[in-house]
């Protein structure tokens, strides 16, 4: 059938990236992350969500291959 | 109380909302009949049936109520985990998944079909599909209300899309769609809710911060220091932790009863192990599904203690919606957590989470549900096979697909009553609950002894939920104010707490159910022969393939010691 590891590398890759680039644009907002105690979460989710969704993209690809 | 979504967090919940009803349109074309639509066709690897016999068991109920309860109870709730949960799946996994797998049968109550009989799989059946319906209502309704309260959703709205999306890619894509969705939610609840256990841990001085700000509260509700951040050490007497419940209730009414009837026989959960490749696959499932399930603690009951230490300390300006009676709500625990520590984007991605883990559910209860209604009832007592295989496939798979949609309207009907008449769903769910633990003897003894008879399952099934009913209706939780905790024949007995009472009516049920199956197997006749019991039961099962050849992770035994190894770690860890 349909390898799930490419929607959901796709899905974690598309909001990893909007939500870093938010980070990135959010970076000086002190206000807004007052809340998490002074840490961009959008920035390092962002990352971790994005490398996590290329791990998976990358594994559906190799399966891929052996096929 | 409210809190204000921006256009990020509503474009990631679109992103999801696109993803999941995407999946079920790229699935769309296999569904080629009713056996790919409602059983997957048995292709899924044993990884990914196993993330979602997992998620589909981290529904929203599942979400909201743990985060309460770490709030109420503490680290105790990890009991529904460690110990209420965890056994009972390596025993699934590693005792009964050859029989269920091995018969072929497609559903639990087909699999008593073909062990007992026609009446004990119709009983099992209607009361099966009955419970699946009223279970997701009453968490669409549930989460709805949050949504409402808290976001300012529109009840109505909120509920009628949430359950379309989950229609849409369920009809579709049938229980392919579902178990593809619930592994992509699976990640989507994880990840939703990581920054919150990070942020609330770090806001507290991390475990031991958490452990001195606990102290002087557990102190002041008359417990030890530790109770709220330990386990089983203050579980030598119901008084001395909040539970309310000592061990042996805890062990054997938690860890034995409730636990082997909800994994073993709720058929929920083991569809997903039936949608397997392969027995050596389906076998790993519940394994693998164990894996992550050891650590959801950590992921929802923690940010639940730590709320009990936000919520007694005025500078944090944590607050929980009261009910009438002035005391919290603790349903909210886990959003108002999400809204004290998340800023817009995460917030959404946590929104996202609690959305998830409630599709999850939802389209687990009506995969379950359709596929009973088209096997078990459809098929057996409306309209037979005809022996075209073709032509059966197609109409199955038409009746099938109605049947989704039945589900979820009867889902949303059952989600208005809920809203209308809170108490009696309350109390229809309390007497559905008490349908799995005498599920759980009859099986457990018709796997495991040749010998029991239809009869005696059908009786024991029977005579075990009406004790169970009795029994609910003689006793109360110290200070109930309603009929629906119990009590509404007379009071004969006062439990402590509610969760005392729980216990003790599924040990009921499970003592009378096992003791008068025994008993009228004895006295009935074996009207089975020892070629239709053939793979059922397992003295008359040829033994396993040998896998020694295989790797030891690639083992089920190899994979359970694993499992119960790491379990025992994170019990003596806490304890």
């Amino acid at each position: 059938m349909v390898d799930i590891r490419i929607p959901i590398g796709l899905m974690f890759s598309i909001i990893g990236v909007l939500i870093s680039v938010f980070g990135l644009f959010t970076m000086s907002n002190t206000e807004m992350y007052h809340k998490s105690l002074g840490i961009n979460v959008n920035l390092i989710m962002g990352v971790l969500m994005l490398i996590f969704g290329l791990i998976m993209l990358y594994y559906a690809r190799k399966k891929k291959k052996v096929e | 109380m409210k809190v204000d979504l921006s256009w990020i967090d509503y474009l990631i919940m679109i992103i999801y909302f696109l993803f999941v009803l995407g999946i079920g349109w790229f699935l769309r074309k296999f569904m080629k009949n009713a056996n790919a639509f409602l059983e997957a066709g048995r292709s899924m690897p044993a990884w990914v049936a196993g993330l979602a016999f997992i998620s589909t068991n981290l529904g929203a109920l599942e979400v909201m109520g743990m985060t309460g309860s770490g709030m109420k109870y503490g680290m105790l709730t990890t009991h529904f985990y460690w110990i209420g949960a965890i056994p009972a799946m390596i025993f699934l996994a590693v005792f009964m998944m050859p029989f269920y797998y091995g018969s072929k049968a497609r559903s639990v109550p087909e699999f008593l079909k073909l062990r007992y009989d026609e009446k004990t799989r119709g009983l099992n059946a209607i009361l099966f599909a009955v419970m699946t319906v009223l279970a997701s209502g009453i968490s669409m309704y549930a989460l709805a209300i949050l949504m409402e309260n808290v976001l300012g959703w529109n009840f109505n709205l909120s509920l009628w899309v949430s359950a379309l999306i989950v229609l849409g890619y369920t009809y579709l894509g049938g229980l392919s769609s579902a178990i593809y969705n619930e592994v992509l939610q699976f990640f989507i609840i994880v990840i939703g809710l990581l920054p919150l256990v990070f942020l609330s841990l770090k806001d507290v001085g991390g475990w031991s911060g958490l452990k001195a700000q606990l102290a002087p509260i557990a102190t002041a509700k008359g417990y030890a220091a530790d109770t709220f951040t330990t386990t089983w050490r203050y579980a030598g007497e119901a008084s001395a932790n909040p539970l309310g419940v000592e061990w042996f209730g805890i062990l054997f009414g938690l860890g034995f009863v409730l636990s082997f009837g909800y994994w073993c026989t709720n058929f929920l959960i083991v569809q997903r192990a039936f949608a397997a490749e392969s027995k050596a696959a389906a076998r790993k499932v519940p394994l693998i599904g164990a894996l992550p399930k050891m650590f959801i603690p950590f992921l929802i009951i923690v940010p639940g203690i730590i709320a009990l230490a936000l919520f007694n300390d005025p500078t944090k300006g944590f607050t929980l919606p009261l009910d009438a009676g002035g005391k919290p709500i603790y349903d909210y625990t886990i959003i108002m957590l999400l809204k004290q520590y998340l800023p817009a984007g995460v917030l959404g991605l946590g929104i996202t989470a609690l959305l998830a883990s409630f599709m999850s559910g939802m389209a687990g209860n009506v995969s379950a549900f359709n596929t009973v209604w088209t096997y078990d009832i459809y098929q057996s007592y409306i309209r037979p096979r005809t022996g075209n295989e073709e032509a059966d496939g197609k109409h199955y798979l038409k009746v099938g697909r109605i049947a989704t949609i039945f589900g979820i309207l009867l889902s949303i009907a059952s989600a208005y009553i809920a809203s209308k008449f809170g108490n009696i769903m309350d109390f229809l769910q309390t007497i559905f609950s008490l349908i799995n633990a005498p599920l759980f003897a009859v099986i457990f003894l018709g796997m495991f002894w040749k010998r029991t008879t239809g009869h005696a399952a059908f009786t024991g099934l029977l005579s075990g939920f009406l004790l169970a009913l009795l029994h609910h209706g003689l006793t109360i939780p110290a200070g109930a104010t309603t009929l629906v905790k119990g009590g509404w024949i007379a009071v004969l007995h006062t439990y402590p707490v509610e969760m005392a009472q729980n216990f003790w009516t599924a040990i009921i049920a499970f003592t009378v159910s096992t003791s008068v199956t025994i008993g009228l197997t004895f006295l009935t006749k074996q009207k089975k022969s020892d070629e239709e019991l053939h793979g059922l039961v397992y003295s008359l099962t040829p033994r396993e393939l040998d896998d020694s050849h295989l790797p030891w992770y690639e083992r089920p035994a190899g994979l359970a010691i694993l499992v119960g190894v790491i379990c025992l770690v994170l019990t003596i860890m806490f304890w």
